[in-house]
């Protein structure tokens, strides 16, 4: 007789699937801050809105539209894609502020960190959020926006027998959106150190986190003054806030949103640019390192 | 290889000292219960063991430092917290497509599977769900991830009888196969006594009892003792003595069952009766409950 051994035969393990983390975390970002999308698309609606109403009641006075009128609508393209900008830019802030704070006030940061993503991984995602998807996201809102007036005030002339031929030729659109392109990538190189900051505020803040993200660079500000009547911080946040223009185009003039003016080369060898970039990097190395080492609040 | 092993892990919060150098070895294969009361250290002792936190002393898990690789370990090691942890703004769709998408051993058609068991709905935003649902959500996200380690913590917190039980079914019947290895912390101690294969008592940082339940059932005997044979009882020095229904019931480390089957009634005692004996006292103490 013999003996037979039950050995268990050993379990056939599921071969690894190829997996995009990164990818997968920006699209994570996307589905739960919902309003980094909708806040600019209901601004480009309110503008349309009132671009609207401006073209029914030129229509109703409407003779011809001469050259006055139509560099005024022109100045419309150039608000709306202002408005459209500045609502990015404050969805921009809120979301930075909330990005490392929620997950840990939820407690989701536990689920979150039982997947294989890394710290890192799940910062960068974070990061380029406001550095990257906005500005393009905020891109195509802007030139979609421009688009539909554009047709709108097209609708308009060819109602009233007028060609809109000048419109399509003379019109700003393609220049102009270079330069939105141009300007947003500006922006945000230049805004990056204000970005990585809210998320290291967001990552390190238990409580009160716009307070913690606003209130200490405030306080240098009136230490340095108060203490040796000099305003240099104050100076240099300044220059981070509303420097980048002067390095990025030629001139400052009026109608300088001319293709002309652009000076990328000037720009990207600019030190400023670079030293607040090192910063940023600075600031997203510490928010990984808290990220690793905070816990749920 | 062991699963995990632990050498002196020690980890203090300030004057705190949550886990005061234990050392811990888990087999593949394993269910181990890990029994406490609270702050005793069974949390941070699971947060060392997923990366959670830093410690002092060695710590290694499938082989690896569990707070320098964190990111990889998670390709083999799998957690449930207790319900609150899931994303309440998320979809269940959402969820199955994330894990999907960054797990490397995630199977999204059996996490389907497992789902289409339920009543869960695959649009429905998790804070729509019950306590009991998301449970089962996140069970269903993790049986389907072919794991070597799964830990959970106090996995069945808040939920009600029926989601407590079929929790523990469909981990022994559809998820356990002799080959992954699975801690628990819990307080329902009664819920996982027969699921276990080793418990672990842990007490102010401390083990104080590591064994397995085939050791657990021959060591640790009860007996009621008949009033008259109570004294004699008690000379054979029990753990630990309790009154139940006017009659005394007296446990036993390693005692004779034949000796003590002549005072009355003898059976293995719960492990919740053996925590009571060994730790209730202590615990007392610290909590400053009135005996």
């Amino acid at each position: 007789m013999t003996t037979q051994v039950d050995t268990l035969p050993e379990p056939v393990r599921t071969p690894p699937r190829a997996t995009r983390p990164f990818y997968w975390s920006i699209r994570r970002e996307l589905w739960e801050n919902r309003s980094l999308y909708i806040a600019p698309l209901a601004a480009a609606a309110v503008t349309l809105f009132g671009f609207a109403i401006g073209d029914i009641w030129l229509l109703r006075r409407m003779s011809a539209l001469d050259q006055e009128r139509r560099s005024f609508a022109v100045g419309h393209y150039d608000l709306a894609a202002l408005v459209i900008m500045l609502t990015m830019l404050l969805a921009g802030v809120f979301y930075c502020l909330g990005a490392l704070h929620g997950e840990r006030r939820d407690r989701s940061i536990l689920f979150w960190k039982s997947l294989p993503v890394s710290d890192l991984t799940t910062v960068l995602a974070k990061a380029s959020v406001p550095l990257v998807i906005l500005p393009l996201l905020g891109f195509i809102i802007i030139v979609a926006t421009q688009l539909i007036m554009l047709m709108m005030s097209t609708a308009l002339l060819l109602l009233n027998g007028i060609s809109a031929t000048a419109l399509w030729v003379e019109g700003p659109l393609s220049a102009m959106s270079l330069v939105q392109l141009y300007c947003l990538a500006v922006l945000a190189l230049w805004y990056a150190p204000f970005g990585g900051w809210l998320l290291l505020v967001s990552g390190s803040a238990r409580r009160a986190v716009f307070l913690w993200a606003f209130l200490p660079p405030l306080a240098v500000c009136v230490i340095e003054k108060t203490a040796f009547g000099t305003t240099n911080v104050a100076a240099f946040l300044i220059h981070r806030l509303a420097g980048g223009y002067d390095e990025a185009f030629t001139t400052r003039a009026e109608g300088a949103s001319q293709l002309a003016t652009l000076d990328p080369v000037r720009y990207l060898s600019s030190p400023d640019l670079w030293i607040g970039l090192a910063i940023t990097a600075a600031f997203l190395a510490t928010a990984v390192w808290l990220r690793r080492r905070r816990e749920p609040i | 290889m062991a699963c995990i092993e632990a050498r002196g892990l020690r980890k203090s919060f300030g004057a705190t000292i949550a886990l005061d150098g234990i050392d811990l070895r888990v087999e593949e294969g394993r269910i181990l219960g890990l029994i406490g009361p609270n702050g005793a250290g069974k949390s941070t002792a699971l947060n060392a063991i997923l990366g959670l936190t830093s410690y002092q002393g060695t710590l290694k898990v499938l082989g690896r430092d569990p707070w320098t690789e964190r990111d990889q370990l998670m390709c083999d090691v799998c957690f449930i917290a207790d319900v609150a942890v899931m994303p309440r703004w998320m979809r269940v769709s959402q969820a199955l497509d994330y894990v999907a998408g960054v797990h490397p051993r995630f199977d999204r058609a059996k996490a389907e599977g497992f789902l289409a068991k339920t009543i869960i709905k695959r649009s429905s935003k998790i804070r729509e769900l019950s306590k009991g649902m998301v449970t089962q959500l996140h069970l269903a996200l993790v049986m389907a991830i072919d794991a070597k380690l799964l830990v959970l913590d106090e996995p069945t917190l808040g939920l009600d009888l029926l989601y407590r039980k079929q929790f523990y079914d469909t981990l022994l019947n559809d998820y356990f196969d002799g080959s992954r290895t699975i801690v628990v912390t819990t307080h329902q101690v009664e819920e996982i006594q027969d699921i276990l294969t080793d418990v672990m008592f842990l007490n102010r940082g401390r083990i104080v009892l590591d064994c397995s339940m085939a050791d657990f059932e021959t060591r640790y005997v009860e007996v009621m003792a008949r009033p008259e044979h109570v004294a004699a009882a008690r000379a054979l020095k029990p753990l630990h003595e309790r009154q139940v229904f006017g009659r005394s019931i007296l446990l036993f480390d390693r005692a004779d069952r034949d000796q003590l089957a002549g005072f009355g009634e003898v059976r293995t005692p719960s492990i919740a009766d053996l925590f009571v004996a060994m730790i209730g006292g202590q615990a007392a103490e610290t909590q400053g409950a009135a005996p």
